[in-house]
Parts: structure tokens; C-alpha cells; sequence
């Protein structure tokens, strides 16, 4: 029986883990999926939003902007990059004035610090690669970025380090009340028991609300897709760009990501298929032509790789955190500015957890630190070779294009929560993430998994399931 | 200081070092990242090599072995699993290994031989999911022929490329079903002799002017739409057929890998996606040279390994300073379009020289026109046949050149 158990290892989800488990509570976080961060942790735009866009008093304003307040320090502690690189939400008119103006008036009543107005001139001066037609803009200059995944990957691992249990591949189908708790139950049979529920779902949120009787929400999924670029065009801009939102949305934004990359993105398409992460032709056209419209000179020969993620849109219009039932915590419809948000909903479910009776005693040895999962990719060569002369691994790169070594590698094989699979290992070192694509180095990787883990090569996924990457032996030994 | 640093020890690395051991450089260093030499060679391990350099058929392995024997004959040192990490102008070059960790190498004169690396599906940028099942031709063959596994068995492939077309010959021989080779053009990029050899042979169907444009699948892939395209390259409604199949081979082109080139200031080619060279191989970098696929994408080792030696015997003389004897000229080599683009593109020695180029389309009975600034054509040649596919190799005598101050060339289509 554990005190407490988390529906979900998303960002949310992860927040919650690490922030609970600085009390003395036995926390188990379930995940459907082969890894943490699978759902819309994964692909969104990675972007710790200043706190402008939601509505006065709700619970999005408030924890956005006490969220990323709480994020540069939270970061810091686990070990993630983050960089307050501010935002500009770009205008082309005066109707769009008009809304940015009303923007500068929401932002400074939800709290935001620094806002204001720059004219054509100054804020051409500060972003030259705008497009020429762009006349004004919001400034926020508290507007940051980070990785999600990385967030949450060092999130969940720093929970885990303080005693929280991840088990992965356990796809809550029943939901249970017993006398002192409830019983989860997965696809495949296996059982938790746990004081306390908290539902961190994403998409699938209002399912597993349901399965306890609470069906006041609905979520559902909106698409948003994604073309990301080569680092070589990493500083066309320095900001943030997003464009004055109207009844269509915030449309698209393009902004440099903490790792080099420039990310544009995302169209924003309901549908229904709580699954369906397809990109599709449309969705280009539209990120690009918008996208160019921002800034003009935006080299898409130079794209990496495109995706799509899901937003968990709750049917409220704010995020629905509450407790429908007593031990049972929903923390739903968590989209845009969710990842923002993060902290401060880890610390407002907190308070939730409490009001259902259970003590929050601070642990003794609590570590809210964890080491950075890029320490070796960003230390000087003096550092670097430090390391290599006690562990002789991080001289040997694996990825030639983004210059990762045997040594990381192994590291995200071994350092909670453990990568399992190819893309597992890609979010936490970056390998196969450059411009090759993984051409190169995930046969060597697919390798080091298989010894890692002691199983047969033809048992490595890309993602777990059956993402198999080899289908089996050809027709001889190869020795 | 190492007289002569050579970046990547497959087949034009390997070639460079000989030539440059040959015309008198004692002090060579190969740098190779693998655990071995001979880079891409070692998993071509089909035959084709050599015809061209030995006059017999032979492997990748047992081609790029001949040029290891000779490295390890005439005792050349080679550092391997050894990753560059950065060059610079002054020929400053940062590696790291297991070994010796992160450590600098000043060179006097450095060869860049690093090869290319395939284009990925990221770049493609085709709808649908993002399954497992999605390789680079490279990739899969690197899976088949190193480590003995079979990334899938009903296989589509994407691009007719050299690679895609070995690869489609190779998974039919381990007991996959290849359904079809789709290509975007309403050619092959690939050597004809390849199209016989791998495709008709095994009665593989070649869908020209066709792509993939959908993916399916959630885990594994499942499947793939395809789509014929019109002459803009957009896919056509009411054409599309899926195709059920757990892997698709991407062979959609391959990119000279010059991450390194470039952080050394090197001046680069737009279209080849390889550095400006001369005659020598020269880049605008003094003293830095470049061969092989890492210059230009060749269809055939053995061309690689004859501009390595160009490359090779010209750092040589750059090292005992024989170039600043001879009378210093440039002449820029332009193209007209048909000629996608000239190795060199820049003459700077008055000696006989071969000139390599690709063209942008297939065309028939054609003449390849040479002519000077004064509009006097200085050497012609006709061919019943130009592709893309076909690298075309054309000599100039010093005389062609003799008094003129740039050179165009032509392909006259008639």
C-alpha cells in the first residue's frame, strides 16, 4: 500500500512525484508507456510562458505565473537547462496593437513583471531577423525556455532518488475504492494499492476520473505540429516570437530551443483520437507559411525533423484541479501553459493532498538536487578531461552529430529513471538527435541497450511496445 | 607540430596518406572515428569495386584492405576511435579518445576526408506517425551486413540511390520482400548498372515519379501511401496505393559531412555541399585540402581514391613549399545550369587537370563545351547520354586554358 499514487509521468505528473516525495509518504508513479514524458510532455512548444495570456483569476493566471517564477530555481536544482531568453508577441496592424495593448493589461493585472510595448525601431533593433512588416510588439522579458522532457526525466529521477517508485508500462484500466484507498488496476493485470490518487492522465485524465464516478469534465486532444531546424540556424532569433492571438489561436510561434535548435510550431487542430500524434501535410504548409510571416528568412531546407503533439484540452477552459471524491485528486485539461505552470501546481496539489488528511512531514535526508544530465556536454576540456581520466567511456563519441559520448550513454542507461529504449536514450543525451538522425550511431546504441539490459538485440525498441528496431536474425551467424 | 593530419581513414583517407607518403611526407597522421579503417567500405560488402583502379571486381572490404595493407606497409600512423571535435584556421585540430582524452594537434597541412552521411526522413518531412520501422538505406545495411540482423522483411524503399538499390538486392537476398522503389524524379539517381543488377534481376518493381506520402503505424510501422507526383514534384490525388509493409529504406541522398570544414572557415559550395576547391584540392584555407565524398558525393571508390591522391600529392608539395615556385593564376570555372556544378571550380596552376561535374537532368545526345572568356570553345566531347546518376570526368590540358581568364562550361543539348 503505497500513501500515495500518481496517475501519470508527465511533466505534471513528475512534478508532483518529486515535490511529494520531500515528505515522508511512499509515492508510486504509474505511466502507461515505456518511459516518462510520453504524452503531451513530449511535443509541445518548451516554452515557460511570462503569464500574460490567461484570463485574470483563474487558475491558469495564477500558477503560470507563480510557475515561472518557481521555474529558474527548480531548474537549477535539477539540473536542466533553462534560459530566459523573454518573449515578443508580434503585431502587424492596429487592430493587432489593440490586442496587444489589452494583453499589456491582462499581464500586468495576473502579476507579470516588465511588460510593455516596443515600437517598430527598438524592436527591430532587438530582433533583427523579424520580418520588415512587423510594426510592434509585447515584450515580456521574464518569458523563458526549457525542455519539457528534460524536465521532466530530472523531475521524476529526483522524486525516484528520494524513494518514489516509477513503474512504467502499467496502463490503469480500473480504479477501485477499498476501505482504506483505492486499487488500481492495469491492462495486464497488475494491481496498486494507494492511499491517495492523483490523476496527472493528460489526454486521457477524464477516463480515469471516471472510472472513480467523477465525469464533471471532458478533455480531449488538440493536435499541434512541428517542424524543428537544424542547430545551424539555432540564433535567427533570440526571443520567442509568438503572434498576436486571435479567434484563431495563438498561431504559430518560432523560437530558439535550450538546446540550440530553432522550433516552429504548432497548428492547432481539435480531433478526437486521443492517440493520433500523425503530422500531416496541411500542418507543414501552415507552419511554414506562418512561420515565414514572422520571420522571413527562415531556411526550412535546414529541418531536422518534424512531430505533433496533444494537448489535453479540459472542457472548463482552466486547468480542473480538485477532489472529486475523498483520496482522489484530479489534476486535468493541464494545456498551454501547463509546463509553465508545473511547479506551482506541484506545489498546489500539495496543499490539495493535505486537506485529505494526510500529514505532510518534510523527509530528513530530502536531495531536491539532482546532477545535470548534460554536466559532461557543457563542462570546459580542462573538466572533460577530468572525467575522461576516471571513467575512460566519455572519451569515445558515439553521436558525431551532437557530440555525445559512450560515457553519457551509459549514464542514461543507469541514472533514474533509466532510459529502456532508443528514444528513451535520445531524450537524455541528445544522441541521434542531430542532423543524421540517428543514421550513424543507433546500431552502436541499439547495442549498448541490449548489454545494458541483458536482453537479445532483436528485444530493443525504439519506444517501447512492440516499436521493435530489428525484426530478427538474417539468414546467418554474423560473428 | 604533425606535418600532415588527415581527417577520416576510409577509402580517401587512406588513398590521400599513400599518395602523400609516396611524393616524400614522412610526419602523417590518419584520424579515423571507427574502430577500423576503410569507413563505409567495410559494410559494402557487395562487389563493383575497382574495376576502374585494379581492372577486378572486387568488395568493399577486400578494396579498402588493399589500401590498408599499404598504410600499415609503409607504417603510417593511424589514431583510431578517434573523433574530431574541431578544426580551426590555424590548423589547430581538436580531437578526443578512450586513451588520451581531449587533446590538440597543431598541423602544418590537414586533408579533410570525412565522407558524407545520408539524408534523413526527418528532413522529408512526410505525414503521418512516427513508428519504428524507419531506416536510412545505410542504416539497414549496417544492421544486415556488420551485425547479422534484419531490421525488417516487407520493405519499401524510398529513393533510388546507390545505396537504396544495394540495399533492395541485399534484404530480398536475406529473405525480406521488397515491394517497390519509389522515386520522387522521373529518373533514377542511381548507376544504371545498379538498376539492373539489384532491381530487374529480382524483378523489383522501380516506381519513377513516385514518393511516399503517408506513414502508418502506431508502434511498427504498418504501412505507407504512395503517391505518383507531377512534374513539380507534388504528389497527385487520386493516385495514391498503400502499401502494407513493417520497413521503409530511405535512400533520398547523401550530404557531405562538413561540421568540421566549416568551423575551420573553410569557403563552401552551395550546391555540392562540399568545400570551394582548386586543382590540388586546395579549399580557400591555405594548406587545408579535401577529397572524396566529403568535396563531392562520387558514384564510384575508385574516383574517390584517385582525388584523394590528387589531394594527397598536393599537400605534399604545399609542405615542401613547391607550389609557391609556380606562376600563381585563377581562373573560376562557371557552370550553366544543365552542369549543376565543376570539381574544381577554381584553376590556380597552368598543368593539365580533370575536371568532374554532374548535370541536373537526364539528356540525350549531348555535347559537353568547354569555352574560354573569349567565347572560343577549347575542348568538346559528345555523349549519346548525361545523368544525374553518372558523374562525368572530362581532362583539360593546360593549353585549353592557356591565356584565358575564366571558363564556362556547357552542355549543349541537341
Amino acid at each position: 500500500m503505497f500513501d500515495i499514487a500518481i496517475i501519470g509521468a508527465g511533466v505534471v505528473g513528475g512534478m508532483i512525484a518529486r515535490k511529494l516525495s520531500g515528505y515522508d509518504l511512499s509515492i508510486c508513479l504509474v505511466e502507461r508507456k515505456n518511459d516518462v514524458a510520453m504524452g503531451a510532455t513530449r511535443a509541445n512548444s518548451a516554452i515557460v510562458h511570462a503569464g500574460f495570456d490567461a484570463h485574470s483569476g483563474s487558475l491558469k493566471a495564477k500558477l503560470n505565473v507563480r510557475g515561472s517564477e518557481m521555474m529558474e530555481e527548480t531548474a537549477a536544482q535539477l539540473g536542466v537547462k533553462y534560459r530566459r531568453n523573454g518573449s515578443l508577441v508580434i503585431g502587424f496592424n492596429e487592430e493587432d496593437r489593440k490586442e496587444l495593448e489589452n494583453l499589456l493589461d491582462r499581464g500586468n493585472q495576473n502579476g507579470v513583471k516588465d511588460l510593455r510595448i516596443l515600437e517598430k525601431e527598438e524592436l527591430h533593433a532587438l530582433e533583427p531577423n523579424l520580418s520588415e512588416n512587423v510594426e510592434c510588439a509585447l515584450y515580456a522579458p521574464t518569458g523563458a525556455i526549457i525542455c519539457p522532457y528534460e524536465l521532466t526525466i530530472a523531475a521524476v529521477g529526483n522524486a525516484m532518488d528520494n524513494g518514489a517508485v516509477l513503474e512504467r508500462n502499467f496502463e490503469v484500466t480500473d480504479i477501485k475504492k477499498e476501505e482504506e484507498g483505492y486499487l488500481l488496476t492495469s491492462a495486464d493485470g497488475k494491481e496498486i494499492c494507494a492511499r491517495t490518487v492523483i490523476n496527472a492522465a493528460g489526454v486521457y485524465a477524464d477516463k480515469i476520473a471516471a472510472m472513480v464516478g467523477d465525469q464533471s469534465f471532458s478533455v480531449h486532444p488538440r493536435r499541434g505540429e512541428y517542424i524543428l531546424l537544424d542547430k545551424e540556424v539555432g540564433n535567427l532569433i533570440s526571443h520567442t516570437v509568438f503572434r498576436t492571438p486571435s479567434k484563431m489561436g495563438k498561431g504559430i510561434l518560432v523560437t530558439p530551443t535550450v538546446d540550440g535548435n530553432l522550433l516552429t510550431g504548432p497548428t492547432s487542430v481539435d480531433i478526437s483520437d486521443k492517440e493520433d500524434t500523425s503530422t500531416t501535410q496541411e500542418g507543414f504548409a501552415k507552419v511554414i507559411k506562418e512561420a515565414q510571416e514572422n520571420v522571413s528568412t527562415i531556411p526550412f531546407g535546414k529541418t531536422i525533423t518534424s512531430f505533433c503533439g496533444l494537448r489535453a484540452v479540459g472542457s472548463t477552459g482552466d486547468f480542473i484541479i480538485n477532489a472529486p471524491k475523498k483520496g482522489f485528486i484530479n489534476v486535468a485539461g493541464i494545456e498551454s501553459p501547463g509546463l509553465s505552470a508545473s511547479p506551482a501546481i506541484a506545489e498546489y496539489v500539495a496543499e490539495l493532498v493535505k486537506e485529505q488528511g494526510i500529514s505532510l512531514v518534510e523527509k530528513e535526508n530530502y536531495n531536491p538536487c539532482r546532477e545535470a544530465m548534460h554536466h559532461f556536454r557543457e563542462a570546459d576540456m580542462d573538466e572533460k578531461n577530468r572525467i575522461i581520466s576516471k571513467d575512460k567511456s566519455y572519451g569515445k563519441i558515439v553521436c558525431r552529430c551532437e557530440g555525445i559520448t559512450e560515457g553519457e550513454i551509459l549514464a542514461a542507461l543507469r541514472t533514474n529513471p533509466k532510459a529502456v529504449d532508443l528514444d528513451g536514450v535520445k531524450r537524455r543525451t541528445r544522441a541521434q538527435m542531430g542532423r543524421c538522425q540517428g543514421g550513424f550511431c543507433s546500431p552502436h546504441i541499439v547495442e549498448m541497450i541490449a548489454k545494458e539490459l541483458n536482453i537479445p538485440i532483436e528485444k530493443v525498441t525504439k519506444s517501447g511496445g512492440n516499436s521493435y528496431v530489428n525484426l530478427g536474425r538474417t539468414k546467418g551467424e554474423v560473428k | 607540430m604533425t606535418e600532415l593530419v588527415i581527417i577520416g581513414g576510409g577509402p580517401a583517407g587512406m588513398s590521400a596518406a599513400v599518395a602523400a607518403y609516396e611524393s616524400g611526407v614522412r610526419d602523417i597522421l590518419i584520424l579515423e572515428r571507427d574502430k577500423k579503417l576503410g569507413g563505409i567500405l567495410q559494410q559494402c560488402i557487395h562487389n563493383g569495386f575497382g574495376l576502374h583502379k585494379f581492372g577486378e571486381e572486387l568488395t568493399g572490404p577486400e578494396y579498402a584492405w588493399k589500401y590498408e595493407q599499404k598504410v600499415r606497409e609503409l607504417e603510417i600512423p593511424v589514431k583510431l576511435n578517434t573523433m574530431v571535435l574541431d578544426i580551426t584556421e590555424d590548423k589547430v585540430i581538436t580531437a578526443t579518445n578512450e586513451e588520451e582524452g581531449i587533446f590538440q594537434i597543431q598541423a602544418k597541412a590537414i586533408i579533410l576526408a570525412m565522407g558524407c552521411r545520408e539524408r534523413s526522413k526527418g528532413a522529408l518531412n512526410i505525414p503521418g506517425s512516427r513508428p519504428a520501422g524507419i531506416y536510412s538505406a545505410g542504416t539497414a545495411q549496417k544492421y544486415v551486413n556488420m551485425m547479422g540482423y534484419l531490421p525488417g522483411k516487407e520493405v519499401v524503399i524510398l529513393g533510388s540511390g546507390d545505396i537504396g538499390l544495394i540495399m533492395a538486392r541485399r534484404m530480398t537476398l536475406e529473405g525480406a520482400k521488397v515491394h517497390a522503389v519509389c522515386e520522387l524524379m522521373p529518373y533514377s539517381g542511381g548507376l544504371i548498372r545498379n538498376i539492373e543488377q539489384c532491381l530487374n534481376d529480382f524483378h523489383i518493381p522501380l516506381k519513377l515519379s513516385h514518393t511516399v506520402t503517408q506513414i502508418h503505424g502506431k508502434e511498427r510501422l504498418e504501412g505507407v501511401t504512395i503517391s505518383q507526383v507531377d512534374e513539380k514534384r507534388r504528389p497527385i490525388p487520386g493516385t495514391e496505393e498503400y502499401i502494407p509493409c513493417d520497413t521503409l529504406l530511405l535512400s533520398v541522398g547523401l550530404i557531405p559531412e562538413n561540421e568540421l570544414s566549416k568551423s575551420a572557415g573553410v569557403q563552401m559550395d552551395r550546391i555540392t555541399g562540399g568545400a570551394v576547391v582548386d586543382q590540388n584540392r586546395q579549399t580557400s584555407v591555405d594548406g587545408i585540402f579535401a577529397c572524396g565524398n566529403v568535396l563531392h558525393v562520387h558514384d564510384l571508390v575508385d574516383y574517390v581514391s584517385e582525388e584523394a591522391e590528387i589531394a594527397g600529392k598536393s599537400a605534399a608539395e604545399y609542405i615542401f613549399k613547391k607550389n609557391t615556385e609556380k606562376e600563381a593564376v585563377r581562373i573560376p570555372i562557371t557552370t550553366d545550369g544543365k552542369i549543376r556544378y565543376t570539381v574544381p571550380e577554381v584553376i590556380t596552376e597552368k598543368k593539365d587537370i580533370s575536371v568532374f561535374f554532374r548535370v541536373a537532368d537526364v539528356y540525350r545526345n549531348v555535347e559537353i563545351c568547354v569555352y574560354n572568356d573569349k567565347n572560343e570553345k577549347v575542348f568538346s566531347r559528345k555523349k549519346l547520354k548525361a545523368a544525374p546518376g553518372e558523374m562525368e570526368n572530362i581532362p583539360l590540358k593546360a593549353a585549353a586554358f592557356e591565356n584565358a581568364q575564366s571558363l564556362r562550361f556547357e552542355l549543349e543539348v541537341k
